[in-house]
């Protein structure tokens, strides 16, 4: 990315003023490294959402930020509704509240490395992943709409995991709000055979070594020790949350002009928030939410069957589960004032500090725990939310890596086979229906999570807690 | 004239179709889309199934044809490999040929979310061949 017309503030935080037609300032916080690799069309994308009628304060990237569709990934912006503020189905993206969840296992690495190839055979097994793989919860219509009402709750009430899990996701498991009247038959029909499934592209399930805590009294709170394995999920709202996206993308941008908004571009679709399409959306959008907790929920269920099958007797504890694409209605303050502001994270983690009152008993001392997925072969984080990133970023940090190549060039680069022999000689198995989704996910098409992650903690946006490593990786 | 490509996209794939006609330009971009999943040579198109769609012009015309497939796809656990598309006063109908996927055959890496707006253009080229492409979110 070209830096001209960006003023340095700090190491991590890079600013520039509004021009044209930019309502605030674009921010990116990111070390001189990450900027420079990160693509024009950051900038672009910046510039644009800072352009969206009722912006509030500024538009924001993250470290991880790439080039997105409409919003940047790695984008966080809000908005006020008192100010003509607007919600954008791009905003939010096509996998609706695509987050991650970390399991603790009270097992020691020792002990999963002695049956480790066994455990990894079991999972893939158990765990639908991939294109074309199908749920072994298949919902009739009516329970569609309880789900979609329920979430993560309403798999709780089915069976699926305990109350306990709860306590342990945002919104305590059930964003409130949703209307499964607005989701369209089609959404509907594509969700049917997709609840526990875990999708493909940079969607896994991951048994992690914990090899690094930073920060003990965190790490206390969570539960989690240097030697301890934990399970990590990353999927989203599947088939329903897509649809939902596609068609709203649609309808937003045909009717932008209605509402007397000037789009730069097709791909910025967005509707007044107090507007029918905005309120429909945002139901749609919730009932997507839901979806995605419900199926992580259902995905944990079947984690802990396959464990029970290799390690009778482990516990899965739920440390936390973050969603990493939605639209969340908060309170803020800006100059001095608290605004309830409609915060898009795109890409982004809700990284709420210490003392916030969203957050369960057991966290409000520490904050919110940010979830951050790597690659196949390289470490994943656990890190938590500060008071810094309020004023930073309405308290958001990364969510990831962020690709650094396309797919296309990746498949260049690596060799799915070799890729999935070189990784097993560093002690890492991977398990995947397809050689090509492995070399389309190379670690090498990855930024260095590390250094995103040590960008994120200097730039205050949330603090490390632990370094977590793969010992096998089961891809969609 | 008639062909397909990917186009890099940094977090997604961008499908482009070229062909002589603007409806050919919109099969070999379906072509496309199936190749992001799969080498569409590995695709018996044994099964028949009909796509109808409508938008106010051709770029959203485009992306509802694309949107269309990628439903088909989800909901029938299919991938298509051979493509008709009829075009006139803002209506698509098209058919499309595929086969139920076969994980160990088709070895699907990755499944289309949704075509997107990114990069988004149906047109002319100065050398008459019609273009239809777009980002697709994976």
């Amino acid at each position: 990315m070209d830096l001209q017309k960006f003023s340095q503030l700090s190491e991590t935080e890079w600013r520039v003023e509004a021009f044209d037609g930019m309502r605030v300032p674009g921010i990116i916080f990111a070390t001189e490294e990450l900027i420079r690799q990160m693509d024009q069309k950051v900038f672009e994308q910046l510039v644009n959402v800072a352009c969206l009628p009722g912006i509030v304060k500024g538009s924001y990237a993250m470290p991880d930020a790439h080039w997105g569709y409409g919003f940047p990934i790695g984008g966080v912006a809000a908005f006020d509704p008192d100010r003509g503020g607007v919600v954008s189905a791009g905003g939010v993206g096509f996998d609706i509240s695509c987050g991650v969840r970390s399991l603790r296992t009270g097992l020691r690495v020792e002990d999963v490395q002695l049956a480790k190839a066994r455990l990894a055979d079991v999972l893939f097994r158990r765990i639908p992943a991939g294109v074309g793989s199908t749920g072994r919860v298949h919902l009739e219509a009516f329970e569609v709409d309880a789900m979609l009402c329920g979430g993560a709750q309403w798999a709780v009430e089915r069976g699926y995991g305990v109350r306990q899990d709860l306590e342990r996701i945002e919104e305590r498991g059930c964003m409130k709000g949703a209307k499964p009247m607005v989701v369209s038959n089609h959404a509907k029909n594509r969700q049917r055979d997709e609840m526990g499934t875990l999708g493909s592209g940079n969607h896994y399930l991951e048994v992690q070594s914990v090899v690094k805590v930073f920060d003990e009294e965190a790490a206390s709170a969570l539960g989690i020790q240097e030697g301890e394995v934990v399970i990590s999920i990353h999927c989203g709202s599947r088939g329903l949350g897509h649809q939902i996206g596609t068609e709203f993308l649609k309808d937003m941008a045909i009717a932008a002009a209605d509402s007397g908004i000037d789009l730069p571009d097709r791909e910025l679709a967005c509707a007044p928030i107090h507007s029918e399409i905005g309120e429909r959306y945002l139901g749609a959008m919730r009932a997507a939410i839901n979806c995605a907790l419900a199926n992580r929920q259902i995905l944990t269920h079947l984690l802990r069957q396959a464990m029970q099958e290799v390690f009778p007797g482990a516990e899965l504890t739920l440390i936390y589960d973050v969603s990493h694409n939605t639209c969340k209605v908060e309170e803020h303050p800006v100059n001095g004032r608290s605004l309830r502001l409609y915060v898009h994270r795109k890409g982004a983690t809700r990284a709420f500090g210490p003392g916030h009152p969203d957050l369960p008993e057991a966290l409000r001392t520490i904050g919110q725990p940010v979830l951050i997925g790597g690659t196949m072969g390289t470490a994943s984080y656990i890190l938590i939310g500060t008071k810094d990133s309020e004023k930073h970023s309405f308290s958001s940090s990364c969510h990831g890596a962020g690709r650094r190549m396309s797919r296309h060039q990746a498949l260049k680069n690596w060799q799915g086979r070799q890729l999935v022999d070189d990784l097993a000689k560093r002690g890492i198995l991977v398990r995947s229906p397809s050689y090509r989704g492995v070399a389309e996910e190379a670690p090498g098409a990855y930024k260095d999570v590390s250094a995103v992650v040590d960008a994120a903690d200097r730039a205050g946006l949330s603090r490390k807690v632990a370094r977590l490593e793969p010992l096998i990786t089961i891809k969609g | 004239m008639n062909r397909w490509a990917h186009f890099p996209h940094e977090a997604d794939v961008g499908i482009r179709g070229v062909g002589a006609s603007k409806q050919e330009a919109f099969e070999q971009a379906a072509m496309a889309l199936a190749a992001v999943v799969t080498d569409p040579q590995r695709i018996a198109p044994l099964e028949e199934v009909t796509i109808t769609c409508s938008a106010p012009d051709d770029e959203l015309l485009l992306v509802d044809w694309l949107n269309a497939l990628i439903y088909e796809m989800a909901t029938r656990k299919m991938l298509f490999a051979r493509f008709e598309v009829r075009l006139g006063g803002g209506r698509l109908n098209a058919k499309a040929w595929g086969e139920k996927v076969d994980v160990a055959r088709h070895e699907p890496a990755v499944e289309p979310k949704g075509a997107c707006y990114t990069e988004l253009t149906v047109k002319q080229d100065a050398t008459g061949a019609w273009i239809a492409q777009c980002v697709v979110d994976v």
